[in-house]
């Protein structure tokens, strides 16, 4: 293993320590449930969706570090970009955290992303980062289910 | 003579290796522990020289592994100290044990309205064969409650004997806590109220001695891979009457004594509950693995185990913000801890890069997490081969943890 820095970078602990647009909004257009039965990390993701683009986004309940990370940040990445956009950024984050751990990822574009990439490298930890993600395709999908990571 | 951990380290092969450039501390053996040379080697030989299968052939081969499979199963009658070999059927682990025991005892026998009667510490293993159960026969399951240090309370789970119990399921030891039961008391008051006693031994026997007849019960099931035997093998005790009494649970090979296309009989037990081709060489691992056990004397091995679990718990308790989960009167084996509000998940990958192996998660025990209010704890469990060095890398890579989350 490299560092661990490398997975618990700056970014994710403040993110960790300080999420961000944590909570519920009070009316959301979209919204979907992940779980983790495999540790027990649950998250609400409300999303305000208008014109094809989302405006607003929160995230409420509790995981680890990179899962909570991945919330706060996605939370943020999200904002103003297009539902197209959004599904683009995920393949791109998707593709980024399952690649190989000694590929080279391409980080162009991904911005705060990026630091989720060293995820790479602990395979176990990949579902953590992704939680969030899959919740936000759920949740845009409409589809009511609670997505699960198993 | 003092117990000498790190020559039992080196009969270990895997504690020579390194985990992310450093030497391997194991801290997981209550998932499954590691294997000695003997077991290893006994069951490479076994396949070396004398495999082929058992209760078939007149051949030498199928002889040679017959006498090797009935062996094994009265080294574990003897290590249980039970009355019988024939009390000792093999089963692939603990959970296949208490299945066996739902459906093959429980499930013919329990009536719509019936309790079984299981405790609040109880791995998944030892709840869920008797929700399934419960939901085949219009029984229930009720739950004896633990306190907040996690042991049983003994007035709580009296007072849950009623005439409908006519089943108690417990751990010998908690998987999740440490906690050891008193389980020849509470089998005790079970009995007295007429219910059927199965125990969970799993993390029972890698560290204590077992005497099914002392502890009173009328079941006990374990598996070999907690105590230094392979994977794929565990042996349930039941009481010979009881087992008797009870139809097949799975058919097959070498569970019948006649067949035709009218009638089959069934083989007495054990036989009828070991449908199919056996783990063989399990068994011979396990066999191996009582007999390196007890050469080591379980007594001594007992006070090791002690020293260590009261040496981790001091040097844990001495970290600020590391929280000890569960505190019971007596524990065994193992310490559950948080580290602040660290997610385990993240302890345990920490941990891991110092080369530290231990558990991190709900330990197959989601009651009892949500009886603790946290959503996992990391957990170091012990064996024969740990030091007190080892806890000392606990303690420092516990520390690293709090270093990079600050």
């Amino acid at each position: 293993m490299s560092d661990l820095r490398d997975l618990y970078q700056e970014v994710i602990l403040d993110h960790t320590k300080h999420p961000r647009n944590f909570g519920a909004l009070e009316h959301p257009t979209h919204r979907a449930t992940g779980h983790n039965p495999l540790c027990g990390d649950q998250l609400v993701l409300t999303l305000d969706v208008e014109r094809d683009q989302v405006r607003d986004a929160r995230f409420a309940g509790k995981g680890c570090a990179i899962s909570t990370a991945s919330a706060s940040l996605l939370t943020e990445a999200v904002k103003g970009k297009t539902v197209s956009e959004t599904h683009a950024l995920f393949e791109r984050f998707h593709d980024v955290v399952t690649a190989p751990a000694e590929s080279e990822p391409d980080l162009a574009g991904l911005g705060k992303l990026a630091a989720l990439a060293g995820v790479r490298e602990f395979p176990m930890r990949v579902k953590c980062a992704s939680l969030a993600w899959h919740t936000l395709e759920a949740a845009l999908s409409g589809a009511g289910e609670p997505v699960s990571t198993e | 003579m003092s117990f000498d951990a790190l020559r039992v380290a080196r009969e270990f092969p895997i504690l020579s290796r390194q985990v992310h450039q450093k030497p391997l501390v194991y801290l997981d053996s209550a998932a499954s522990s590691q294997k000695p040379s003997a077991v290893i080697d006994a069951v490479s030989n076994y396949y070396r020289t004398t495999h082929s299968n058992v209760h078939r052939g007149v051949h030498t081969l199928s002889e040679e592994a017959t006498r090797a499979y009935e062996a094994a199963r009265e080294s574990v009658r003897s290590f249980l100290n039970a009355a019988s070999p024939r009390e000792i059927v093999f089963v692939r682990g603990t959970t296949e044990g208490i299945n066996l025991v739902a459906q093959a005892y429980a499930r013919p026998t329990l009536r719509p309205g019936d309790e079984i009667l299981v405790t609040e510490l109880e791995h998944h293993s030892n709840l869920v064969p008797w929700q399934i159960v419960a939901g085949q026969t219009g029984a229930k399951v009720v739950m004896a409650p633990i306190d907040e240090r996690g042991d049983v309370i003994v007035e709580e789970f009296a007072a849950r004997l009623g005439p409908r119990t006519r089943l108690v399921a417990l751990a010998h030891v908690s998987n999740s806590l440490g906690t050891l039961l008193p389980v020849a008391q509470l089998a005790q008051l079970a009995k007295r109220a007429g219910a059927t006693v199965v125990i969970d031994g799993a993390q029972g026997v890698p560290h204590l001695p077992v005497d099914v007849r002392a502890l009173g019960g009328d079941f006990y099931a374990f598996s070999g891979h907690k105590m230094y035997a392979p994977t794929g093998i565990g042996a349930l005790w039941g009481r010979l009457d009881l087992l008797d009494a009870m139809e097949p649970w799975q058919g097959g090979g070498s569970m019948i004594r006649s067949v035709t296309f009218a009638k089959t009989e069934f083989a007495r037990a054990p036989e009828r509950f070991e449908a199919g081709t056996p783990d063989i060489a399990g068994a011979v691992g396990l066999h191996a693995a009582i007999d390196w056990l007890r050469g080591l004397d379980l007594d001594a091995v007992h006070k090791h185990e002690a020293d260590l679990l009261d040496y981790a718990s001091e040097r844990l308790r001495e970290i600020p913000s590391v929280r000890l989960i569960g505190t019971a009167k007596q524990r065994v084996g193992l310490v559950s801890f948080v580290v602040g509000d660290v997610h385990a998940h993240d302890v345990g990958t920490i941990l891991d890069g110092e080369g530290i192996a231990v558990r991190a998660g709900h330990h197959c025990a989601q009651p009892v997490m949500e009886h603790f209010d946290v959503p996992a704890t990391a957990r170091a469990s012990f064996a024969v081969h740990n030091t007190r060095a080892d806890v000392d890398r606990l303690a420092a890579g516990v520390r690293r943890v709090l270093e990079i989350f600050g």
